[in-house]
């Protein structure tokens, strides 16, 4: 993986340009602006309440923001229904895992393939012909996801009887199995100890190194945020108060400021 | 003996339309939380559009019958965009008040359009008896019961295996994820009412047939729907299918062995959607819902 140097950034997959969100009086987001650049890790970071999740649902369709643009791939992506962005090749996992309890992981993970199946109720409705070479080669699909996750062995059982740190990993399979461009991450090591959470990050980096895929995520533990982005945009009461490498960041003073209080530093 | 067998199997063949009618009902509230109490008069629209192709227009009654289901099933669609898609995130009780106007409303069109006097209809199904187990059963309730499971097994494979079936059990499991895999959740509510009025439909054809006439009675099997999902689970779709057998058979074997001056028949259903909803509010099959507050 390589960190990207501020001077030689390719043309941005998603520019978010002067997003601005309110639900009645509050003011969620305030004209927030950065680029998102393919292949990279971006990560973002800010206290409780900052708006970070408000973002994400902005980008994925949950949220419709009254001001400014989200351009991916340089189209203006705000008013799209969320199951059109997704089909867009934006998937994401939820902080409150939101799975098919009632299905297997594999079912779940088919699911996720439910885009790029092309067969109609007809001919999808039972096995004929291209119906039944499209279902092979979407098993196939997901089979690599399985093995990417290791989750081998827990494929036939059914989601809602797993723990609660393989649901997170079955979750993130799902968002996988779309095959995505961008993949935003919302807390996806949330609840866990340290060797799950090892165990996630590592996933991460295979996701990015292996298929390419641009990930966004949100995370409240400095030290992987810091370990495996390539850039990060801080949050605090609607605003974006920093943006850049891990190192830029750290520096910042007004993010020791928001985020840790004066008397501390980030390490 | 004979007399049980006949009762049992006359029950059966009305809990299976029951469970047709009940398995619509489930869809829609699987899907997109809205109680139809309008389901029965989706019975209604199904018999008497039969009864207009046939009947009226004089299409030979296979063709008939066809027509009519597709109709139907547009007739939901419709009902689903003009009706129930304005009321999305608008609290419960108002989305029930619409259904239940909606209840009228369709009545009222039906009245309108065919009177209110009972007509003759077209039996299509055989009508002779056969004498099962030495008890004489009429050959039309089994014709229904088997077209009432060939209905269902059509359904469980379109759930279990096509784009759209599966579609649908993921946004009854989570909504917010199946938007986020790219379903579309206003088109897999377009298809749960469709399909609600495609089995609403067939129940009231079979229901017709075996009655030999169409009239407003028949919407009255909507109310038996009630019990039926409350006991089943109001979200389980085999709940839908056990709950109609129990309750077909239960309102038999009340109407046959009990004096039929109680006229208990009629009432039982209701008996037991009461001591359901004191004992096991959540039916038989249902999910308890925990809401932490």
């Amino acid at each position: 993986m390589t960190h990207h140097d501020s001077t030689t950034l390719p043309a941005p997959q998603m520019e978010i340009d002067h997003v601005g969100l309110s639900f009645g009086g509050v003011r969620a987001l305030l004209s927030i602006t950065f680029n998102i650049y393919p292949g990279t890790i971006q990560a973002i970071i800010g206290p409780n309440g900052a708006g970070k999740t408000s973002l994400l649902n902005c980008i994925s369709g949950l949220y419709r923001p009254q001001e400014g643009q989200i351009r991916f791939e340089g189209r203006n992506i705000i008013g799209l229904p969320p199951h059109q962005i997704a089909r867009l090749g934006i998937a994401r996992s939820f902080q409150n895992i939101e799975l098919f309890r009632h299905m297997t992981v594999v079912d779940n993970l088919m699911l996720g393939r439910h885009i790029h199946m092309r067969s109609g109720v007809l001919s999808g409705g039972f096995y004929w012909g291209r119906a039944q070479r499209e279902e092979v080669e979407h098993r196939e699909f997901v089979e690599q996801v399985i093995d990417l996750l290791e989750i081998q062995s827990i494929r036939k059982k059914m989601v809602g009887a797993l723990s609660y740190g393989l649901q997170k990993r079955v979750e993130l399979g799902r968002a996988l199995a779309m095959n995505p461009r961008l993949l935003l991450l919302d807390e996806p090591m949330a609840g866990m100890n340290s060797e799950e959470k090892e165990d996630m990050a590592r996933f991460i980096l295979d996701i990015n190194e292996e298929y390419g895929t641009t990930i966004v995520l949100i995370e409240h533990d400095m030290g992987v945020v810091m370990d495996i982005s390539d850039r990060v945009a801080v949050l605090e009461f609607g605003q974006l108060i920093a943006y850049g490498t891990p190192a830029e960041v750290r520096s910042d003073p007004k993010v020791i400021d928001a985020y840790l209080g004066r008397e501390h530093a980030i390490v | 003996m004979d007399r049980f067998i006949q009762l049992a199997l006359s029950g059966i063949a009305n809990g299976a339309i029951f469970a047709l009618v009940a398995l619509g009902f489930v869809l829609i509230y699987k899907s997109s939380d809205v109680i139809n109490f309008a389901q029965g008069e989706l019975l209604l629209i199904g018999a008497y559009l039969t009864y207009a192709m046939v009947e009226q227009f004089g299409l030979w009654w296979p063709v008939g019958v066809i027509v009519a289901v597709v109709l139907a099933a547009l007739v939901g669609v419709l009902i689903e965009q003009l009706v129930l898609r304005p009321l999305i995130g608008e609290p419960v009780i108002s989305v029930i008040m619409v259904t239940i106007g909606l209840s009228s409303l369709l009545r009222a069109i039906v009245g309108a359009i065919w009177g209110t006097t009972p007509r003759p209809a077209p039996q299509f199904l055989p009508t002779d008896t056969v004498t099962i187990l030495g008890a004489n059963v009429s050959i039309d309730r089994i014709w229904a019961f088997v077209l009432a499971i060939t209905l269902f097994v059509i359904l469980t494979l379109f759930f279990r295996y096509s784009r759209e079936g599966i579609a649908m059990r993921a946004v009854a499991d989570d909504q917010q994820a199946a938007l986020s895999m790219g379903i579309s959740v206003k088109k897999v509510w377009a298809v749960a009412w469709a399909i609600a009025a495609i089995t609403a439909a067939v129940g009231g054809i079979l229901l017709m047939s075996i009655f030999g006439g169409v009239s407003g009675t028949i919407a009255r099997v909507g109310l038996i729907v009630f019990p039926v999902v409350i006991l089943g689970g109001l979200d389980s779709i085999p709940g839908a299918i056990i709950g109609g057998l129990i309750i077909g058979l239960l309102q038999s074997f009340a109407g046959g062995y009990l004096p039929p001056e109680w006229g208990l028949g009629e009432v039982v259903p209701f008996i037991v959607l009461l001591l359901i909803l004191l004992v096991r509010p959540y039916g038989l099959f249902g999910q308890r819902i925990i809401e932490r507050v």
